[in-house]
């Protein structure tokens, strides 16, 4: 199809915006000089820093363990959430369940992460539970978050789904949790593998809701880099988003050509 | 059909959804082996009651007996009915043999038993070069068969068919109605098949009920509901009619007479029990009972008119007409094309005679 | 599946689990936040008046609401936020609407792939994302260095720590929410819809505004409230891009909790902050409503 020209430029223009940037970090993480906007000549010695680095390695283990945890958890609690918008249409408090369900897209992470931190200081007081503040606390604001993306990933899986093929099912003997595992399962799951690993990206991504809810000597991979980036420009966290950046698009690219082989 | 015989009872059911009534207080009986379809357009009740039947909706009132058992608040995975969805509803995560044995496996039968009701079922719905695709592999028709081979293989009393044909092309589903009946004359499983077509309901069934409004307006032969429809809606639902509203002038032995405004000649018919004179009737001919003739017909019994060719359509094997009548009145009127011939019968805005018998003629008791 | 009298107690199993779940974590919370709003800041742990005191009495005040009303800064704060993020938004529309039409009327094997590049960089850390315009946008940054090396200016220009820095960062960031739910309604429209209007008459700008606008819109709107709601409650773009005074409310809430530890201010700030956003948050689940229905 043809393009204005008009059309063509924003669009350059568009892409020249959102990838100038990440070029830029991943040009500079090569760069010798300390002074991170001189060029001092090629070298890869801020990625050996990096990986000497325990603070750093220690942080990426947290945020690691908390966005497995939270993406399976959110997952769980997403697909069920999901299911229950769908296919329960009636029962006490639906309206309560899907503004609640949905709310947490929308909400600013200032306000989330401030409401649940508030919340563990008071159960804290009362329960004496969670004693600590760190992995724990740090899940489960990620899990409330998270579950409301997967419910929404689910549910639009659910809507686009044939409401017969689980009729079809009873009609030959199964009863209704039979067909959940013989059915509707097998078919929401690559919106269930979507879910978990938005859940565990968004979870990775957090530095907001963490900061509020982690206690001290618990510091996930974003709380460190902002730590360490509120000074300036430093060399070997351009190494660490370089690194990223690599993962993510090989990660992206693999899944982008797996789809378009197997339409083919 | 007496109550002996009825495989299928309904008994007073209602749907209500709501404010809604989808499916109002219907009586009806079902023999065993029957074809049986219900009629109706969008929005009749005829999927509703189809879903009672399998247990997806749980009826307001009523009850509904299958071969003597009471099933009406059996859970849909414990009846012996299974159904053929309009969608086909074939799983896509499975290839033809599984979803084919689905059911069996679900009854936990032993896996030599299966694999052979499999083999015979494919066979029957001639899919064996088929058999281990995956659903998006195949195409429509083969995906209905599919759908029929797995709603069958579990040997249900009776099988459901909610518009088995409406998702295929004409031709193929002119051969798979042909089929359709060929198993299940073969089987002698009970069919109840829900369709907005009326060709398909006349060519399939041995009997069907039109519905409308969640009601029965008729429940008869196919013949009985194409030549002798007792309503209006049921008339006009089934192939085409030529209605003309009048008042019955007379009352014979045999014959009746009646006189409509819109017909510049007063129609007799063959006499009715229960027509008095008076009576606001309703008559009615299908196109096909009349008959264009550029004389007048000389028999004294035929409801004879003149008139004027207004439009004329070429279909192939037979032609349309729209004959228009003195005062304006048009009769639409059909002829087989018997002859081979590039000629035209006749011509716009010729002069020709329209005609019928008496016994063509069909009087609906006016009301709906 | 409304099936006949089948057995509800895993149905209640499944609705109660995270039923509590959102109960406990997500609306509790706000009730916690309400509650310590109106209470007044002491210095103890934790760090407010508790809700009745040790008579036993109801103790609330509405003093922290007074104050955020009154205070003139809190005002200027808030004004500026909205208009930050209403700024980015329409820059996010301008840039966005455009790109989002370009790859909806792509070939469909360059719109896989055009697309895949505007979600990349959702995958990529918002945080290092928003690190890498600091090595950009620096004194000594690379803009700077080229408009100098060009010879279009030989001062740098200060860029960095300006709310220009602030724009840059928003519609950067939130490029993507804006251009997604915008393909999404522009990529469903029947491209057919555009020619017929033109068949009839309509030139190539009057069948765009009567046609492709209007079928648009829902994406218009969904996109704008996805920049709007969470561009008014950002922190780490004012804090990383910003100047010291670039007050922006999700900072001074962070500020005021974590640096001031007034508790009840940073929670009435919060209630302010959710009470400006009810209003496009209810219109965005409605519009999203809207939409799931006519799908």
């Amino acid at each position: 199809m043809k393009q204005s020209r008009l059309i063509l430029t924003v669009l350059a223009f568009g892409y020249a915006f959102l990838y100038i940037p990440l070029f830029s970090v991943v040009f500079y993480s090569f760069n010798d000089s300390k002074l991170a906007t001189v060029w001092g000549g090629f070298s890869t010695r801020w990625y050996g820093e990096l990986f000497r680095n325990e603070q750093i390695l220690d942080a990426a283990l947290l945020s690691l363990q908390v966005a497995a945890t939270s993406a399976t958890l959110a997952t769980i609690l997403g697909t069920m959430a999901g299911l229950i918008l769908v296919r329960f249409s009636r029962f006490r408090g639906r309206t309560l369940f899907s503004g609640m369900i949905t709310s947490p897209l929308v909400m600013p992470e200032v306000i989330t992460g401030l409401s649940l931190l508030l919340l563990f200081v008071s159960l804290q007081q009362a329960i004496g539970w969670p004693g600590q503040r760190g992995f724990t606390t740090i899940t489960i604001a990620h899990t409330t978050f998270a579950m409301a993306y997967v419910a929404v990933v689910v549910r639009s899986r659910l809507l686009a789904m044939d409401e017969s093929l689980e009729e079809a099912a009873m009609d030959l003997g199964c009863g209704p949790l039979r067909v959940l595992f013989d059915i509707t399962l097998p078919l929401i799951a690559p919106a269930m593998l979507a879910g978990w690993l938005l859940a565990f990206t968004l979870s990775l991504d957090d530095l907001v809701i963490a900061s509020f809810v982690s206690g001290p000597g618990a510091s996930t991979l974003p709380m460190y880099i902002f730590s360490k980036v509120k000074l300036g420009v430093t060399p070997d966290i351009n190494a660490l988003a370089s690194i990223l950046i690599l993962i993510v698009t090989i990660g992206l690219l693999a899944a982008w050509f797996a789809m378009r082989n197997r339409r083919t | 059909m007496n109550d002996e015989s009825s495989f299928i009872r309904i008994r007073g059911v209602s749907k209500h959804f709501g404010d809604f009534v989808a499916v109002d207080d219907v009586d009806l009986d079902i023999g065993k082996g029957e074809l049986f379809s219900i009629l109706g357009g969008s929005g009749c009740g005829k999927t509703t009651l189809l879903r009672m039947l399998a247990g997806f909706e749980t009826p307001t009132n009523g009850s509904i007996e299958i071969d003597g058992t009471d099933i009406t608040a059996v859970p849909p995975y414990e009846r012996p009915v299974n159904m053929m969805f309009q969608s086909y509803a074939v799983f896509p995560h499975m290839d033809v043999e599984k979803n084919v044995g689905y059911g069996l496996r679900k009854d936990g039968l032993d896996k030599g038993e299966i694999d052979s009701r499999v083999d015979d079922v494919i066979r029957l719905v001639q899919l064996e070069p088929f058999r281990s695709r995956k659903p998006d592999q195949l195409s429509g028709g083969q995906r209905q068969r599919v759908a029929l081979a797995r709603a069958l293989i579990k040997r249900p009393k009776v099988l459901l068919l909610d518009e088995p044909l409406a998702a295929l092309d004409k031709k193929l589903r002119e051969h798979t109605q042909f089929e359709l009946m060929n198993i299940q004359d073969e089987l002698g499983i009970t069919f109840v098949v829900v369709t907005h077509d009326q060709e398909e309901a006349m060519t399939l069934s041995t009997r069907i009920a039109v519905m409308e409004k969640g009601r029965f307006l008729q429940v008869g032969t196919p013949k009985e509901i194409y030549e002798y429809p007792k309503s209006r809606f049921v008339a006009d639902f089934v192939g085409t009619i030529n209605t003309f509203e009048g008042t019955v002038s007379e009352v014979g032995a045999e014959s009746i007479t009646v006189t409509c405004e819109e017909l510049p000649v007063p129609v007799t018919a063959l006499r009715n029990e229960d027509i008095s004179t008076g009576q606001k009737v309703c008559i009615a001919v299908r196109p096909e009972k009349i008959f264009i003739s550029r004389e007048q017909p000389d028999d004294d019994e035929s409801i004879a008119m003149p008139a004027v060719v207004d439009d004329l359509g070429y279909l192939g094997n037979r032609s349309l007409y729209r004959i228009r009548l003195a005062n304006g009145q048009i009769v639409q009127v059909s002829r087989q094309n018997r002859r081979r011939s590039a000629r035209r019968f006749v011509e716009w805005e010729d002069a020709v005679w329209v005609s019928w018998r008496p016994r063509s003629t069909v009087v609906i008791a006016s009301g709906d | 599946m409304s099936a006949a009298r089948e057995p509800v107690t895993w149905k209640r199993i499944t609705v109660a689990i995270p039923y509590l779940w959102l109960l406990v974590f997500f609306l509790l919370p706000f009730a916690i936040i309400l509650k310590i709003s109106l209470a007044d800041p002491i210095i103890a742990r934790p760090p407010f008046t508790p809700l009745f005191d040790d008579q036993g009495q109801l103790s609330v005040t509405f003093d922290n609401f007074l104050f955020l009303l009154t205070d003139k800064l809190y005002a200027y704060t808030y004004l500026k936020s909205v208009f930050m993020a209403f700024a980015a938004t329409v820059l996010c529309l301008l840039l966005g609407f455009p790109m989002a039409y370009g790859i909806a009327r792509s070939s469909s094997s360059m719109r896989s792939l055009l697309l895949l590049l505007i979600v990349l960089p959702f995958w990529i850390s918002f945080l290092l994302r928003v690190y890498a315009w600091m090595g950009l946008l620096n004194n000594y940054g690379v803009i700077n260095n080229t408009l100098m090396f060009l010879g279009v200016t030989d001062q740098p220009i200060q860029i960095m720590y300006t709310d220009l820095a602030i724009f840059i960062g928003l519609t950067y960031s939130y490029l993507p929410f804006m251009i997604l739910p915008l393909y999404a309604s522009l990529e469903r429209m029947d491209l057919d819809l555009v020619e017929a209007a033109q068949d009839l008459g309509a030139s190539r700008t009057q069948a765009f505004w009567d046609i492709t606008w209007p079928l648009a819109r829902p994406g218009v709107i969904a996109g704008c409230l996805l920049v709007f709601i969470p561009a008014m409650g950002e922190y780490v773009i004012p804090y990383l891009l910003g100047g010291p005074e670039s007050l922006l409310i999700g900072r001074v809430l962070f500020d005021e909790f974590f640096v001031n530890r007034d508790w009840p201010l940073a929670s009435s700030v919060a209630i302010v902050l959710l009470l400006l956003l009810v209003v496009p948050i209810v219109f965005m689940q409605r519009n999203d409503a809207r939409q799931a229905e006519a799908e």
